[in-house]
């Protein structure tokens, strides 16, 4: 099966008056028809910056190295007109704060339909009706109202359930969502994750996850990818990533979430140390420096990312700890 | 513009008492001269250099060729504002549609397209005009074009400026995201957001005009004969100053009256859209 977006090799790199900054380095990783990736990491971790790249997003200043196939057409180094066809139609995103990511003086309505007028050459009219459709979908109550109003006459997850809608318009291949719940409140959060889910059976696309919060990841991911300063560390059926996380820094970050039904800790546990600052260069594991693990190879020589236990379930690490 | 701004802007009774003697001054303007049994070309070699005086037959008296000054009066304020709408509204286009592309585009096109403004603004304003009526001849449509087309300068650097802040936000990226191209992003999520600043700019703009306008016809380089300017009748009431001091009185008093209420409203506008705009995070 040819993946919808398959990634190889990506690196992305900021020019800086110190040398490049690597924001993300060598990543790889695929994402099939229909299925859904959750990608999980520290901020900083390239996690956003790859996706900005699959989507050609990526600021003036960035180069990118490597390649990103969206249905096995190349998007690093397409046209703009070229990328235009199907960002926004095949391939969509939904950002991280809806407060901002809608035009503050257009009425949501055309926001909608200018999308569908752009994308299938529909008259207005037809668009209109179809964004009326998108906002029944994605559960909008008085979507015939909401329609006439203004992005600030909407609520935080009002104007996200907007983003998805519009990301949903042309029944897209695949849609990343980044940290699509982080600028919301948890109750919310819930009723996000829930039209995301329904909204991925219904129109069996593929779906990418960006977050920093396994725990919610988890709940919708098939396959986890987690990510360490700009690479891939390990990658498996989600399941084995919570139950059977080889990789140390998965096993710490584990630790990291909140668990209701544990006993009540004095502190909340978390990871010490600092993640490295993606300026400098590398030798050996870039988690070395805060791995309980951490041995003399890890220093010196660079883990590669390999099968471990399975072919889906891979991981960076010269020690991983027993699935 | 918001209900929020239009309403701020009632509640400042200045402004809109300074708007309202505005619209007061443009239908005396267009309609004065309906009410008026005098025109502006006619000579009342009976009545020369009269004073003004209601009951008489020429209400703000006469010039010294006895044409009536009301009527003057009122084709230099027509005149005058004509001349502000027209070169304010070539300033405004072409200042938007330049400011926005090099500040969307960016980087070395923004760099070049700057830098050509700036030569443009290097030339000296009195010999450019002085240049283009010695080359075309003098005529009104010239004026216009040359007032608007130095105008536009200062607010294409403005509406550069905004729209570089603006390209950074994130209704900006997530705009690319759905597939929009750069004309329309320019066109529907830019130019629309740079409105605020961009009115306020320009009303301030106009009394500039108008007043750079005067200075031009006050030096006879602008409107000629029959037709009177505001600032053609200042010139012509300054040689008078001594003997009449109305000729000079009547228009100057109009001119400083709409250039005041001009400016207040503008204050008024900006401090309306800045508020709305602080208030709409």
């Amino acid at each position: 099966m040819t993946p919808t977006l398959d990634i190889e090799n990506l690196s992305v790199h900021f020019p800086h008056r110190d040398g490049a900054i690597a924001a993300v380095r060598e990543a790889s990783l695929a994402v099939l028809p229909a299925e859904c990736v959750g990608i999980v990491g520290e901020s900083g971790s390239g996690k956003t910056q790859t996706f900005m790249a699959a989507m050609g997003l990526l600021s003036a200043g960035a180069c990118a190295a490597g390649s990103v196939r969206f249905e096995g057409r190349e998007i690093l180094g397409a046209s703009p007109s070229e990328l235009n066809r199907v960002r926004g139609s095949k391939l969509t995103m939904i950002f991280q704060d809806p407060m901002t990511s809608l035009t503050p003086h257009l009425k949501v309505g055309i926001q909608l339909a200018e999308v569908l007028v752009n994308h299938s050459h529909m008259s207005w009219r037809e668009a209109e009706k179809a964004a009326l459709r998108a906002l029944e979908r994605v559960r909008v109550p008085e979507a015939q109202r909401r329609l006439r109003q203004y992005p600030h006459e909407l609520s935080g997850g009002m104007r996200q359930r907007v983003m998805i809608g519009m990301s949903l318009l042309c029944e897209p291949k695949l849609l990343i969502a980044d940290e699509p719940t982080t600028a919301l409140d948890v109750t919310v959060q819930a009723q996000i994750m829930e039209i995301l889910r329904a909204m991925r059976t219904e129109l069996r696309m593929a779906i990418v996850l960006i977050s920093h919060d396994l725990g919610l990841v988890a709940g919708l991911a098939d396959r986890i990818v987690v990510m360490y300063a700009g690479r891939v560390v390990e990658s498996a059926g989600a399941a084995d990533i919570l139950g059977r996380a080889v990789h140390p820094y998965t096993a710490e970050l584990l630790k990291c979430v909140p668990d209701l039904r544990r006993p009540r800790l004095e502190r909340m546990p978390s990871l010490a140390g600092q993640a490295p600052s993606a300026g400098g260069s590398e030798t050996g594991c870039a988690f070395a420096p805060r791995c309980p693990q951490a041995g003399e190879r890890c220093r010196s020589e660079r883990p590669e990312l390999r099968a471990i236990g399975g072919a889906v379930h891979q991981a960076a690490c010269h020690y991983p700890l027993p699935a | 513009m918001s209900k929020g701004s239009i309403h701020r802007l009632r509640s400042n009774p200045v402004a809109a008492l300074a708007f309202s003697v505005i619209v007061l001054l443009i239908a005396i303007a267009v309609i004065g001269p309906w009410f008026n049994p005098n025109n502006i070309e006619s000579l009342d070699w009976a009545h020369v250099a009269a004073y003004p005086s209601l009951t008489g037959a020429h209400w703000l008296g006469t010039d010294r060729l006895g044409r009536d000054l009301f009527a003057r009066t009122l084709e230099g304020m027509r005149v005058s504002l004509a001349v502000a709408c027209v070169a304010g509204a070539i300033s405004l286009s072409l200042g938007l549609a330049y400011g926005a592309v090099a500040g969307y585009a960016g980087g070395r096109w923004d760099q070049l397209m700057m830098r050509f403004i700036e030569v443009l603004s290097g030339l000296p304003l009195i010999f450019f005009v002085i240049f283009l009526t010695v080359i075309f001849g003098r005529s009104q449509y010239l004026l216009f074009l040359a007032i608007g087309a130095i105008g536009w300068l200062t607010m294409a650097r403005i509406v550069r400026g905004q729209t570089l802040s603006i390209r950074q936000r994130e209704f900006i990226e997530a705009a690319i995201a759905s597939g929009a191209g750069t004309g329309r992003i320019i066109l529907r999520h830019v130019v629309p957001n740079l409105l605020g600043p961009v009115i306020v700019y320009a009303t301030l703009t106009i009394p500039q005009i108008i007043l750079f306008e005067s200075f031009l016809s006050f030096l006879g380089l602008g409107i000629q004969e029959p037709h009177a300017s505001l600032g053609t009748l200042i010139a012509e009431g300054a040689g008078e100053m001594e003997a009449a001091p109305w000729i000079l009185l009547v228009p100057g008093g109009v001119l400083a009256v709409l250039l005041v209420c001009l400016n207040i409203v503008g204050d008024g506008l900006r401090d309306a859209i800045v508020g709305r705009e602080g208030a709409a995070t």
